[in-house]
């Protein structure tokens, strides 16, 4: 069961062939044979997954089920799971049970016709506070890659990825600020994308960056992808930032003919940095598009090179403001035995967030301090828009962007963590997507040594149906992204 | 009467006021929660207000509605694109971590607003800007041991932080900017206005120079002043001492006082040093709010007749004196009551400016309530009116009729029915009264006769007791001359 994919795990559901309960119990006997190897998961929630799995099966029984009914998933734990801990992969919210859902979570999980009718099977691990490239800052410890477990599973959604890379989940909620989507997928052969800023409500989603962040789905191929992004996505009025725009039928336009597809290959990301092994398979991947009836351009994205130093003043600006209500007064972490009030506020948020986290709230800070805010808040915000009217003028002559989402493979544990520069170096590819607010993927394109290597689609605002289908014509021609991890099968 | 202290002193004041105004909507600015004043603490504080993580704010357009209200009031001009900014301090009753409020681009500014001086004459006080922002909520220090208690209820309250140019130079003129600008939002439906539950509050900028010196002072900043009086007060205290200590040959500091109404007195609470960096940034969570021509025109369009024009028409129309004028316009609802009473009599608007802004106000002072509990109704004060004006009672039986209707014995003509106070004009009745007295006063009218005019009064008074005071006093005067000339 665990290999089907969404389409036909609802066929297989609906033709009775295997209950949501036994699906669900499947999924929950695989977390607990092999996550003590992987670490995906912070909180199992098998008893509230073996109810909604059996609400699944009445509303199936009564025929009044959703396309995604019963279909099991992990929850990345960043997202408010109303009675079920919400960390962040923080040891600031370590105590913190959500009284409410994300609107991500009531979309997906709710019964039909209110929600998808989704199974919830436990809180995917992450980077804290999604802060990192490589799942090694989560206070619950790292994840590990399925494809080889002395290597990082990329970050920051981490546990997303190595739960559905390894079948301990068909499908899994992710988000991205700055690439936590895109590069661990690429890490491990799946498919994640990340919608145009605004498309799905942030709404429940614990704020990292709150101009970049923006929540999406990892999974095993396009078409799953599709099915899930369908059910998240949507205007939610409890976020000021989502669009009120209705939501394309991506499934249904999976299946268009890519014929005439004209891709952009922007040179800036094509230069060096990039692993040659994986610039082989990309330019392979490039030449199958072509096979598909597609036409390759060669562009320019020149500020491309200013898309790292512009996020780290932006993302950590906005990261120090959206965590300073991590005081210790209402809920999470609070430092015992304080006497004073300047005491009780250093030491619970000195406990409570970790060193990365840290490190991001003190050049937030500085970034935006009187003096300074001119010279680094107000400039990357110029650059930004820069890196905004490189795409725009792209997207007048392409349909696509293609390129590839990391500089190479994945890496060992432990082997960035005393570099963060060189960690941030990671998302060198996929931050200009977050600053320009556009819709982009990654998707797998084949192995160097046995790891996956992941390319990139960027798409103009709210074009995710021609992405997906882009993506979904390449995966019938090839089998990359069916490829499954050994010791996961 | 208030006096400026500074008169005739070598030294000015210079004064720029702050006022946070709460908005008059149902919900918060940023949340659906209500805002009612007093309920049990943190009842009115939902998701969004306790900053729980992943809730987003959502702006209420009301509040935005009501900004722009006052705005277009005070001639200002409305931002056609406002941004929304976030503030940081740490502090336990402000729960994000930082307050929505906004900094480079307000939604009203550069407005201005006249005041009335003592002495008649009129100034006018710019006004820098008023944005919108949301209120924090409160510490409660009391009745917690080795705690502190925190009330959520008021986070998220809808503000208007006005704030006035240091035009001002006394303490009376701070005070008429205050009133009036108390008057006008309340007038607009705004702000309820109440100072005692904190929906109308005022920080005081103070400064002294030397009278025609062109550099300002360093300044003070007195926070949370809850009244006009001890604004007054707070102002004039913060005068003197700033001068005292110039002339010692000390120097002020700028900083953060607080005013103890107990004292009179003002005390440092913070330097300037020991300020926060605010860290101000554009809130990424809110969309910039565009405010479209046809928008403001909407709402200009529905503001309602604003006291100044109020006042000018009463003069015109009612015929009223600017001083009449003044005192029923000062609120939207005794004016109100007034044009009620015009309206549903045919009594002369004069006299009905008399009797609403003497008698009807004397009764609510005296028994301490506001306009809209009054006693007596618009249209009852109307009902008694007209029986002056038709003649059924004069206007000193109106009086007793009155005092009857405040006790609660019923309508004017029940009143005037039940204790047979309805006028005498039959003249042949007065006639026979007038006869009477006469018969009754030889000496009297021999006097009167013989030249002594001031008598006059007395016949007139023995026929008004002769009939308990209900004969037709025109009549009784025409017919008693006839008779005791003739």
């Amino acid at each position: 069961m665990h290999t089907l994919s969404i389409a036909e795990l609802a066929a297989g559901l609906r033709a009775r062939k295997f209950s949501a309960r036994e699906l669900a119990q499947t999924f929950l006997d695989r977390i607990a044979q092999h996550d003590g190897a992987l670490n995906s998961f912070i909180s199992v929630t098998a008893e509230q997954a073996l109810v909604q799995a059996d609400a699944a099966d009445a509303a199936l029984a009564a025929g009044t089920a959703a396309a995604l009914t019963g279909i099991p998933l992990a929850q990345k734990d960043i997202f408010c799971t109303q009675g079920v801990r919400t960390s962040c992969g923080s040891k600031m919210l370590d105590s913190f049970v959500a009284p409410y859902n994300a609107t991500i979570v009531d979309k997906l999980q709710a019964p039909s016709p209110q929600g998808a009718g989704m199974v919830m099977l436990g809180k995917a691990n992450m980077d804290e506070f999604a802060m990192g490239s490589s799942n090694e800052t989560s206070f619950y410890g790292p994840v590990k890659n399925p494809w080889d477990l002395e290597r990082v599973p990329g970050g920051s959604s981490g546990g997303s990825v190595a739960a559905v890379a390894a079948g301990l989940a068909p499908v899994a909620t992710a988000t991205d600020t700055g690439g936590s989507i895109r590069q661990p997928a690429s890490l491990t052969n799946l498919t994640g994308i990340k919608p145009t800023y605004g498309r799905v409500s942030r709404y429940g989603m614990i704020a990292f960056a709150s101009s970049l962040d923006q929540a999406g789905v990892v999974a095993r191929s396009a078409e799953d992808a599709a099915y899930v992004l369908q059910a998240m996505s949507g205007f939610d009025p409890r976020d000021s930032t989502s669009v009120d725009r209705p939501v394309d039928d991506y499934v249904a336009a999976l299946n268009g003919s890519i014929k005439g597809l004209k891709i952009g290959l922007p040179k800036e990301y094509f230069a060096e940095g990039l692993d040659p092994g994986a610039r082989t398979l990309i330019e392979a991947a490039i030449k199958q598009y072509e096979a598909l009836g597609a036409t390759v351009h060669d562009i320019s994205l020149p500020s491309s090179p200013l898309s790292v130093p512009t996020y780290y003043v932006v993302a950590p600006a906005e990261a120090s403001s959206n965590l300073a209500r991590f005081d210790g007064v209402r809920y999470g972490h609070r430092a015992e035995g304080a006497k004073t009030l300047e005491e009780l506020y250093k030491r619970s948020r000195g406990e409570g967030f970790g060193a990365e986290v840290q490190r991001r709230i003190m050049i937030g800070t500085y970034v935006l301090s009187h003096g300074y805010f001119d010279a680094y808040y107000l400039k990357a915000q110029k650059v930004r828009r820069l890196i905004y009217e490189d795409f725009k003028r792209a997207f007048e002559t392409v349909d696509l962007v293609l390129g590839p989402t990391a500089t190479g493979t994945a890496f060992k544990i432990g082997s960035k963590t005393d570099d963060p520069v060189a960690m941030y170096m990671n998302d060198i590819y996929t931050i200009a997507a977050n600053l320009a607010g556009i819709p982009a993927m990654s998707l797998p394109c084949g192995f160097v040594d046995g790891l996956p290597v992941g390319m990139q689609l960027m798409g103009n605002f709210f074009s995710e149906a021609r992405m997906l289908n882009a993506a979904h014509q390449y995966q019938l021609a090839t089998d990359f992204h069916k490829q499954s991890p050994k010791g996961f099968k | 009467m208030a006096h400026d202290i500074l008169h005739n002193s070598e030294w000015e004041a210079v004064i720029g006021l702050e006022v946070h105004c709460q908005l008059m909507t149902h919900s918060k600015i940023f949340s659906g929660a209500a805002i009612q004043y007093g309920a049990e603490p943190n009842t009115q504080a939902c998701a969004v207000d306790l900053a729980l993580p992943g809730v987003l704010p959502v702006l209420n357009e009301d509040a935005v509605r009501k900004a722009v209200t006052f705005g277009l009031s005070v001639d200002a001009k409305i931002a056609e694109r406002c941004v929304f900014a976030r503030k940081h301090y740490f502090y336990p009753d402000l729960p994000k971590g930082y307050q929505i409020s906004q900094y480079e681009l307000p939604i009203v500014y550069e407005g201005k607003l006249t005041i009335e001086l003592e002495d008649g004459s009129t100034k006018t006080i710019g006004i820098t800007r008023a944005h919108l922002e949301e209120d924090a909520g409160k510490s409660m220090h009391e009745n917690f041991s080795n705690a502190t208690g925190i009330d959520l209820n008021r986070a998220g309250t809808p503000l208007i932080e006005i704030v006035s140019e240091p035009d001002i130079r006394t303490a009376q003129e701070a005070v008429a900017y205050l009133k009036k600008l108390h008057q006008l939002v309340v007038y607009l439906g705004v702000c309820d206005g109440n100072m005692q539950e904190g929906s109308f509050r005022c920080d005081a900028n103070v400064s002294v120079r030397k009278r025609g010196a062109a550099k300002f002072g360093t300044r003070t900043e007195t926070k949370n002043v809850n009244s006009f009086r001890y604004v007054e007060k707070a102002i004039e205290y913060e005068i003197g001492r700033q001068i005292e200590v110039i002339e010692g040959g000390g120097t002020i500091r700028q900083e953060t006082r607080l005013f103890n109404p107990d004292s009179g007195e003002t005390r440092a609470m913070r330097s300037k040093e020991d300020a926060n960096d605010y860290r101000y940034f554009p809130d990424p969570d809110l969309l910039p709010v565009v405010c479209t021509q046809d928008y403001i025109d909407a709402i200009r369009g529905s503001l309602p007749e604003l006291p100044e024009a109020k006042r000018a028409r009463f003069e015109k129309d009612f015929g009223l004196s600017p001083y009449d004028a003044k005192t029923l316009t000062s609120s939207r609802e005794l004016a109100a009551y007034y044009e009620t009473v015009v309206k549903e009599s045919a009594a002369d608007p004069k006299l009905c400016a008399n009797w609403v802004s003497t008698d009807l106000l004397a009764v609510l002072n005296k028994s301490g309530k506001e306009i809209d509990t009054s006693p007596i109704s618009a249209v009852a004060l109307a009902g008694l009116l007209q029986r002056i004006a038709d003649k059924t009672i004069s206007g000193k039986i109106a009086k007793d009729v009155f005092e009857a209707m405040v006790a609660g014995e019923g309508g004017a003509d029940d009143i005037i029915k039940a204790k047979g106070l309805v006028q005498i004009t039959d003249e042949s009745a007065i006639i026979k009264a007038i006869d009477e007295v006469i018969a009754k006063s030889p000496e009297q009218v021999a006097g009167y006769r013989s030249g002594k005019d001031k008598l006059f009064g007395f016949f007139v008074g023995q026929v008004m007791k002769a009939t308990q005071g209900k004969a037709n006093p025109d009549a009784v005067n025409r017919l008693l001359k006839e008779k005791l000339l003739g």
